[in-house]
């Protein structure tokens, strides 16, 4: 199953290779990974999400917890929450494909943030599996490139992640 | 206020903490703190041949003394020479602190001369790591280090120093910091009180108990207590190769150490036990054969003090996270008074045990005949009478290893000094060095064999430098017995590359060296032999003793099997 795991830690260089290391030494996996400073400019704020079954899961959630630099940890997964990432596509827009290209970026809530004769740069943000839909959408259309932050996630209610 | 350089804050703090060996070499980046040492006398630093042999040593230290070991080594080569040692540490939860030299901070990244990312190499092996930015945080990162490094589940520790932070002509206020506060860390003192409660209850209503006890019942220092609880249970007990010595191995309700090479009786101890009761170890490969056959009928609790080594590889019924003494004692204050549920049951368990002794009694080598050539196995016998038992043992890795632990009687924690994870050849000699500097009267002595001690003989050097009066035990077969054995049993004896073709007269090198070296062949030779090497405390001692190139270890458990599977000898096997 796929866990998104949030992870607050010392904003310290060789942090984010202890984490990354942990991933690829223990043979855990990363889909996505999104890390950056907090309001707290001692902390940073790391994302990951993952897959693997409760006992994968249970392993991965205990040896972040072991490295000296992780202060605290949730496993956003485990209750509501809520889900985002942000999305930047360059894609085909040219001829009769420009208004085509225009409705769907409405369609989806999504917005135009350059334009080029050729070309549109659409900002889209959801859940993976929206991102997803819009790049199957325009994937007749031709994608030229393809820029996700991966995922960021928050726990829904008065459930908080600090210190 | 006291206005110190890097260096000599170094100096300072390891005096400060109380440090009494550091061992080393030096190079370029370190030495700033080499000259530091220099102009002190309460640190003694001992120079070592290779970096990978300080490494052993302070590990061989901290494992006898159970304080933490300190290496100091330069930039580049020094640094990843260590790494070795570092990785044994590491594997076997020894407290250790490393200092690394490191090329000037604005060289960092321009790979120069003698520039390693030691950091980087070292990540997966160390408990935690740090990098020295600026000279005025050195006393509080040097504490940090070493409470890292001592605490919860102990481990080795590297501190990488930039050769300007150490500059004699920059010099900063230096307090030693008495107290360290990590806001990440915070290593249990204690385990859940009702978790321990219901294990208790669990241990009074067993019909086929069985402790299994490992490293850290020994670093945790909770072997007393554990044998006081074990004795009130009147349970067996079964030890991992790092647990040896945990329980006392001369009383009878020790069965002696399990899994692979185990004794017979522990493994089917373990194999038929309605309860198994953990504590300090940490269900390794080694220990449980195929995890899916692992002790099909019975409930686990586990005690360890890391979260992560609970239902690693497999699962507990009963998890505690706590350490090893505290956790015993509360189960200890709950079991007094208390009755067994069962007692007739545990009487039958124990005829069942004692019948898988019975079993193997007197059958678990051959003896050799007078005139040929000696059983490994017996070289060890031998040795334990000689030194009643009492000694330090460090060994090496491979048969002498699994020899040393099976033949040899440890009554006493720390006693046994193994690579047991990592399982490094070269560790012994350097390790019996560490521990002989700190314990003068008393005996160490290193089983090795000639495959073994030839990854770290330098240090021969070393000893004779420091006059530093080791015994080493080769046990010569003339080939990598392990790799050998295996090659017989799932190779058809094709020896690729698992003999000596050509071994040094080690008569004369270690003569060479100054040291008294002793061959021996044959029985009647051996005793008077053990007994002239342990004469002398002081004076090293090595005796080559040609040993039977064919011997097998056995037990052995049957790859993929449960833990009742075993190869007994040769020819048996369950």
């Amino acid at each position: 199953m796929r866990h998104i795991i949030s992870i607050l830690m010392e904003n310290e260089p060789g942090a984010l290779s202890r984490v990354v290391g942990l991933f690829s030494q223990r043979n855990f996996n990363i889909e996505t990974l999104n890390v950056a400073p907090t309001e707290d400019p001692s902390l940073s704020r790391l994302t990951v999400t993952t897959v693997g079954d409760d006992r994968v899961i249970e392993q991965i959630t205990k040896h972040l917890n072991k490295l000296i630099d992780v202060v605290k940890l949730v496993d956003l997964t485990e209750g509501n929450h809520i889900e985002r990432e942000l999305m930047l596509v360059k894609v085909k827009a040219l001829g009769a494909a420009r208004d085509e290209v225009k409705r769907t970026v409405d369609i989806f809530r999504a917005q135009i943030v350059d334009v080029t004769p050729s070309l549109y740069t659409v900002q889209i943000t959801g859940d993976a599996s929206k991102l997803d839909a819009f790049l199957q959408a325009m994937a007749p259309v031709g994608i030229l490139e393809v820029a996700r932050t991966g995922v960021s996630g928050i726990a829904r209610g008065d459930k908080v992640l600090s210190l | 206020m006291e206005l110190l350089s890097g260096a000599d804050m170094i100096a300072r703090f390891l005096q400060d903490e109380g440090v009494e060996y550091i061992y080393g070499y030096p190079g370029g980046a370190a030495l700033h703190i080499y000259d530091a040492l220099f102009r002190q006398d309460k640190v003694k630093h001992i120079l070592v041949r290779h970096e990978q042999a300080a490494t052993h040593a302070a590990d061989g230290y901290a494992r006898a003394s159970g304080k933490p070991g300190v290496v100091l080594v330069t930039s580049g080569p020094g640094a990843t020479n260590a790494v070795t040692g570092i990785a044994t540490a590491y594997m076997d939860s020894i407290p250790m602190v490393v200092l690394c030299g490191q090329v000037m901070s604005h060289l960092i990244g321009d790979d120069a001369f003698q520039e390693t990312d030691i950091v980087g190499v070292t990540r997966p092996i160390v408990k935690h790591s740090f990098s020295i930015r600026h000279p005025s945080e050195i006393p509080e990162v040097l504490k940090k280090a070493f409470y890292l490094a001592s605490t919860g589940r102990p481990g080795p520790v590297v501190v990488d120093i930039p050769k300007d932070m150490t500059a004699p002509t920059e010099r900063y206020e230096y307090v030693y910091p008495k107290k360290v506060k990590l806001r990440s860390y915070n290593p249990v003192t204690r385990g859940h009180t009702g978790q321990i409660k219901k294990a208790v209850e669990m241990m009074l209503k067993a019909k086929r108990p069985v402790f299994y006890t490992g490293g850290g019942v020994v670093t945790g220092k909770a072997s007393e207590g554990l044998t006081d609880l074990v004795k009130q249970l009147g349970f067996p007990i079964t030890t991992t190769l790092m647990g040896i010595g945990s329980y006392p191995q001369s009383d009878r309700q020790c069965l002696g150490w399990l899994g692979m090479h185990g004794s017979y009786e522990s493994n089917m101890a373990m194999h038929h036990a309605d309860l198994i009761i953990a504590i300090g170890a940490r269900f390794d490969d080694r220990v449980t054969n195929n995890t899916s056959k692992f002790c099909p009928t019975a409930k686990i609790i586990h005690v360890d003090v890391d979260p992560s080594s609970v239902s690693k590889t497999v699962r507990a019924d009963v998890p505690i996270v706590g350490p090893a003494s505290s956790v015993i004692n509360e189960m200890i204050s709950l079991v007094q008074g208390q009755a067994i549920t069962h007692p007739e049951a545990l009487t039958d368990w124990w005829q069942k045990i004692d019948g898988w002794r019975a079993e193997r009694e007197g059958k678990l080598y051959e003896p050799s005949k007078p005139g040929e050539v000696l059983k490994p196995q017996e070289v060890i016998e031998a040795l334990c009478r000689v030194t009643r038992g009492e000694a330090y043992v460090t060994t090496d890795v491979g048969q002498h290893q699994m020899f040393a632990a099976q033949y040899y009687k440890f009554d006493k924690p720390n006693r046994l000094i193994t690579s047991g994870g990592l399982g490094t050849m070269g560790f012994g000699f350097p390790a019996a060095m560490g521990i002989k500097q700190n314990f003068p009267e008393d005996d160490v002595v290193c089983v090795t064999g000639e495959g073994s001690f030839q990854m770290m003989m330098q240090e021969l050097s070393t000893c004779k430098q420091y006059g530093v009066g080791v015994k080493i035990v080769n046990l010569n077969n003339a080939s990598l017995g392990m790799v050998r054995q295996w090659q017989d049993l799932n190779y058809k004896s094709r020896h690729a590359h698992s003999y000596m073709e050509s071994l040094p007269d080690f008569h004369m090198l270690i003569e060479a060296y100054g040291f008294t070296a002793i061959t021996v062949r044959t029985l009647d030779e051996l005793e008077p032999a053990l007994e002239r090497a342990f004469a002398n405390k002081h004076e090293l001692v090595f005796l080559d003793v040609k040993v039977d190139p064919h011997e097998h270890v056995y037990p052995m458990q049957v790859p993929l099997g449960a833990m009742r599977d075993m190869l007994l000898s040769k020819t048996e096997r369950t």
